[in-house]
C-alpha cells in the first residue's frame, strides 16, 4: 500500500514513518505542506494519505478540499492537533475519512489506519 | 490572568509527555514574569489568534532539549540542529493545540510555530498581556512553558506572535 505523509514538521513525518514500517508499510513518501503533496499525489497515486492541519503554504484543509475537488476518493485521516469538535466536523465535511489528534500512541495510529483501510474497502 | 488561560496549557503539557514520552511532567506554582527573568538556550513559539490571543512560549536549557528531543525522535541529537529545532517546534504547536480546545466556545487559531536557539536569549510576548511562566520538570530536566495571552479586544483581530532577543 502506498502511503503519502504530508506534514511540515520532519520529526512528525519520522514517527509516522515508523508506526508505518513496523505496520509493514515501506511505501511511504513525504510531503512538507499542501502544495508538495498536490504536486506529488498525481505521480505517486497513494492509497493513503496522512495530513496534518496547521502548515505553512497550504494547510491540510485546503489541500483535501482541493484534492476532493478534483475528484479523488484516496482515504485521508487529518493527523493534527486541531481537537474542537468543529475543527473535526470541517475536516469531515472537507471529505477526511477519520481523524488522530496529536500526541497520539502508535497503537492509536495503527487502528485508525486498519479501521479507515477496511471501511473504504468495505465501501469500494 | 485568569487560571482558565493557564491551566488548559498544564494539562496539555503533560498530556503530551505522558502519551509521546511514557514521561511525567511535575508542576511548580506557576508565577508571572517580570522584566527580564531567567531565559533558556532553546525556545519554540507560537501565536494564538481569535476569540484568545498572544502567545506560547516553550524553554529549554540545551541539553534537556537534547535529552527531550532524543526521546521523541528516538535518535541522538547531532551537531546538526535543524532537527532539534524541528522538534522543539512541533512540540510547542501540541501543546498549544491541546490548551486551546480546552477553551470552551472558543475559536482560537494558532501559528506555524517558530524555534530561537541561542544561549540566555529572552522572549518578550506582547505588552498589553501578562506573561505567566508555568515551570516544568520532567526525568529529561527542567523547561518552562511561557503563556502570554489575553481575551481579544472586540472587533480588532491581531496575530501574537512575540519577538525574541538575544542576550
Amino acid at each position: 500500500m502506498k502511503i503519502l505523509l504530508v506534514d511540515d514538521s520532519k520529526t512528525m513525518r519520522n514517527i509516522q514513518k515508523s508506526i508505518l514500517t513496523q505496520m509493514g508499510h515501506t511505501e511511504v513518501q513525504e510531503a512538507c505542506d499542501g502544495l508538495d503533496a498536490l504536486s506529488k499525489v498525481g505521480s505517486f497515486t497513494p492509497d493513503l494519505m496522512l495530513v496534518d492541519w496547521n502548515m505553512p503554504n497550504m494547510d491540510g484543509l485546503t489541500f483535501v478540499k482541493q484534492y476532493r475537488g478534483k475528484g479523488h476518493k484516496t482515504p485521508i485521516i487529518m493527523v493534527t492537533t486541531e481537537a474542537e469538535k468543529t475543527r473535526v466536523i470541517d475536516a469531515i465535511k472537507a471529505g477526511v475519512n477519520n481523524y488522530v489528534v496529536k500526541p497520539f500512541t502508535p497503537d492509536v495510529l495503527s487502528q485508525r489506519i486498519e479501521e479507515t483501510m477496511a471501511k473504504f474497502s468495505a465501501a469500494a | 490572568m485568569d487560571q482558565n488561560y493557564i491551566l488548559p496549557f498544564i494539562k496539555s503539557t503533560r498530556n503530551i509527555f505522558e502519551t509521546m514520552f511514557q514521561m511525567s511532567v511535575e508542576v511548580s506554582d506557576p508565577v508571572v514574569r517580570k522584566g527580564d527573568s531567567p531565559s533558556h538556550d532553546v525556545s519554540g513559539i507560537i501565536g494564538m489568534s481569535g476569540d484568545t490571543e498572544g502567545s506560547v512560549v516553550l524553554s529549554f536549557p540545551m541539553e534537556t532539549a537534547r535529552r527531550i528531543v532524543t526521546v521523541f525522535t528516538g535518535q541522538e541529537v547531532g551537531e546538526n540542529l535543524e532537527d532539534l529545532s524541528d522538534a522543539v517546534g512541533e512540540l510547542v504547536n501540541m501543546i498549544a493545540g491541546g490548551a486551546k480546545a480546552q477553551f470552551a466556545g472558543q475559536k482560537v487559531s494558532i501559528s506555524c510555530p517558530s524555534v530561537v536557539i541561542g544561549s540566555s536569549h529572552s522572549v518578550y510576548g506582547r505588552k498589553d498581556a501578562v506573561c505567566v511562566t508555568i515551570p516544568c520538570a520532567c526525568d529529561c530536566g527542567e523547561f518552562n512553558v511561557e503563556v502570554s495571552t489575553r481575551p481579544a479586544a472586540k472587533g480588532v483581530g491581531t496575530q501574537g506572535a512575540p519577538a525574541s532577543r538575544a542576550a
